[in-house]
């Protein structure tokens, strides 16, 4: 079951146990914010051509703040997680907010040790091992990258 | 060194593979991407080393020793090459980076000018990108339209349809002998007897980048005219390979790439030709890797090609069964069922686990296999999967290597299952 990679006694790499913690799992397993926002402001799709990872992000935005974000689309259980994890903690937020956070979270993916333990990244700290995975960075970073482009649009239309 | 490959046994072979004697992650290596590349033995190694260290120099232009010495080399791998797919002339071998290089050629070289509007190319969807983007390009340029063999469930083509894929319009026909997606080793023979009896004008290109290192090849049996190949999937270095032509296809072809090497006489306003092969062989080539691509040919020859291929299907029926017999109905195992259709290639799919998740954790137990869409998006497309996972064994694996990616897998069922 989901939690017994980390906890079972059987000798797992302990860098295999930080990469599918609990919590990544189970962003997985049941992603938040699935589906398409009405009536969006901006609608981006992400593929990553060397694995076939896509992403539909959808975004509704009102007086500078995001008012809902939804994803869909299908990949591995990091480029999933992440971008279920993503899309929680930009519920509401400032657009100005969005583009901090995509920040940081790149600068976790990249090792930063100061990025892994802010608290500000909510659940997106779990995925603090995947920089110790250099080829499945990308993975992590679709959501990420379909919200760049997303912001970017925004930026240019208002 | 071996010496004596009568009795095929993959552990001594292993030991002349210094690449295979190392941990991952704490964790002796098994090697399955074999149909990405092969690891090389050390014969092709001290064959490069020895090329770099005694023999350097730049082929058919010096007078001196080394000159001599590197043309000999050069063209001997040639020679070799050229007898072990049974080339009519050592001369209708060209060399290329690889096989991708080769299937270029043709379709720029022989594509550009034999084709016009209208005209149609017959591929399948089973192809390596390697195998349909060069004539996409060449189709947009000329007004040819690209006609496809559709594969069934089990990864076989369809040729039911041949009659209605091929006739008077068809002049290029491109196929890959192996398939790298599925393993399927593909009934080539059929389709080009169709061919020949129903498109009597059509050139028939064969894709032997997966076929080359399990089955012996005879070009002149097969009644082809291109047969390409790449040197790194048959324990040879990168960046070399070939391209297989009959001479008189590759004399009626216009060059592709001008430079030094490939010219007889240059002008102001002009210039001829040199003979083949030398026509397509423009700029300094890759003399090392050709000479490391000729110790390849007589490693791979000495061990002999039937007893790979049969050791393979050893080694793949037994890992098959275990995989089925440990997940059951969550795994699907993608191509043909009937192991004698099929080469060292084992793709699969687990109904719990992303092929990039599989191929982590199978990572960081030391087993290393390729996930992905193995540039063969048609075929995922065509089973509505995003990527599959591949096991690819070859002659150096064993029943162990197979043990050890089903208990592997155990560890992505813990996290996944």
């Amino acid at each position: 079951m989901a939690d017994s990679g980390h906890d079972s006694g059987d000798r797992t790499d302990p860098k295999l146990d930080s990469l599918y913690q609990h919590l990544i799992l189970d962003h997985y397993k049941s992603p938040r914010n699935r589906g398409e926002v009405d009536d969006p402001t901006v609608e981006i799709h992400m593929l990553n051509p060397t694995c076939g990872d896509e992403i539909k992000l959808t975004l509704r935005v009102e007086n500078g703040r995001i008012a809902e974000v939804k994803h869909t689309g299908q990949g591995c259980s990091i480029s999933q997680a992440a971008v279920s994890m993503m899309s929680q903690l930009l519920d509401d937020r400032p657009l100005d907010d969005a583009g901090r956070i995509a920040e940081r979270f790149t600068e976790m993916m990249h090792g930063d040790e100061e990025a892994k333990r802010d608290r500000s990244m909510g659940d997106l700290r779990a995925l603090a091992g995947v920089s110790k995975f250099p080829v499945r960075v990308k993975c992590a970073l679709l959501g990420f990258d379909a919200l760049q482009e997303a912001l970017k649009e925004i930026g240019a239309a208002t | 060194m071996v010496t004596d490959l009568r009795a095929f046994d993959p552990e001594v072979l292993r030991a002349d593979f210094p690449a295979l004697e190392q941990s991952v992650d704490g964790r002796s290596l098994v090697y399955l991407d074999n149909a990405a590349t092969t690891q090389k033995p050390r014969a092709v190694i001290e064959a490069l080393d020895h090329y770099y260290e005694s023999d350097n120099a730049n082929v058919h232009r010096g007078i001196h020793e080394l000159s001599r010495r590197a043309t000999e080399a050069f063209e001997g791998a040639r020679s070799k090459v050229a007898g072990w797919i049974n080339a009519g002339d050592a001369t209708e071998v060209v060399w290329t980076r690889g096989t991708t290089e080769a299937i270029n050629l043709v379709a720029f070289a022989h594509g550009l000018d034999a084709l016009g509007e209208g005209d149609e190319i017959l591929l399948s969807i089973l192809e390596h990108h390697s195998n349909i983007v060069p004539w996409q390009l060449v189709a947009s340029r000329t007004g040819a339209r690209i006609r496809w063999i559709e594969i069934d469930d089990d990864g076989e083509w369809v040729l039911d349809d041949l009659p209605e894929l091929v006739g008077p319009r068809t002049k290029i026909v491109a196929l890959n002998h192996v398939s790298n997606a599925l393993g399927t080793i593909n009934p080539v023979e059929r389709v080009i007897e169709h061919v020949r009896a129903h498109a009597p004008e059509a050139i028939i290109l064969l894709d032997g980048a997966q076929a080359l290192a399990h089955m012996d090849i005879d070009v002149q049996a097969l009644g082809v005219d291109f047969y390409a190949f790449s040197g790194h999937k048959v324990c040879g270095p990168t960046g070399i390979g070939a391209l297989w032509g009959r001479k008189d296809r590759l004399e009626a072809m216009s060059p592709w790439q001008g430079g030094g090497e490939m010219i007889s006489v240059v002008e102001r306003d002009h210039s001829t030709w040199a003979a083949v092969p030398h026509k397509f062989e423009a700029g300094t080539p890759n003399i090392a890797g050709a000479v490391g691509m000729g110790a390849a040919v007589d490693y791979v020859g000495r061990v002999g090609k039937r007893a790979i291929l049969a050791h393979e299907r050893d080694v793949v029926g037994y890992a098959i069964e275990a995989l089925e017999s440990r997940f059951g109905d969550r795994i699907r195992i993608w191509g043909p069922k009937a192991l004698e259709r099929r080469s060292g290639v084992v793709p699969f799919s687990l109904d719990f686990a992303h092929p990039h998740d599989i191929a982590t954790i199978l990572d960081s137990e030391g087993v290393a296999v390729r996930a992905g869409h193995h540039c063969a998006q048609l075929v995922m497309k065509r089973y509505g999967v995003p990527a599959t996972a591949r096991a690819s064994f070859y002659l150096y694996n064993t029943t162990e290597d197979a043990d050890r990616l089903v208990s592997a897998l155990g560890t992505v069922e813990k996290f996944f299952g």
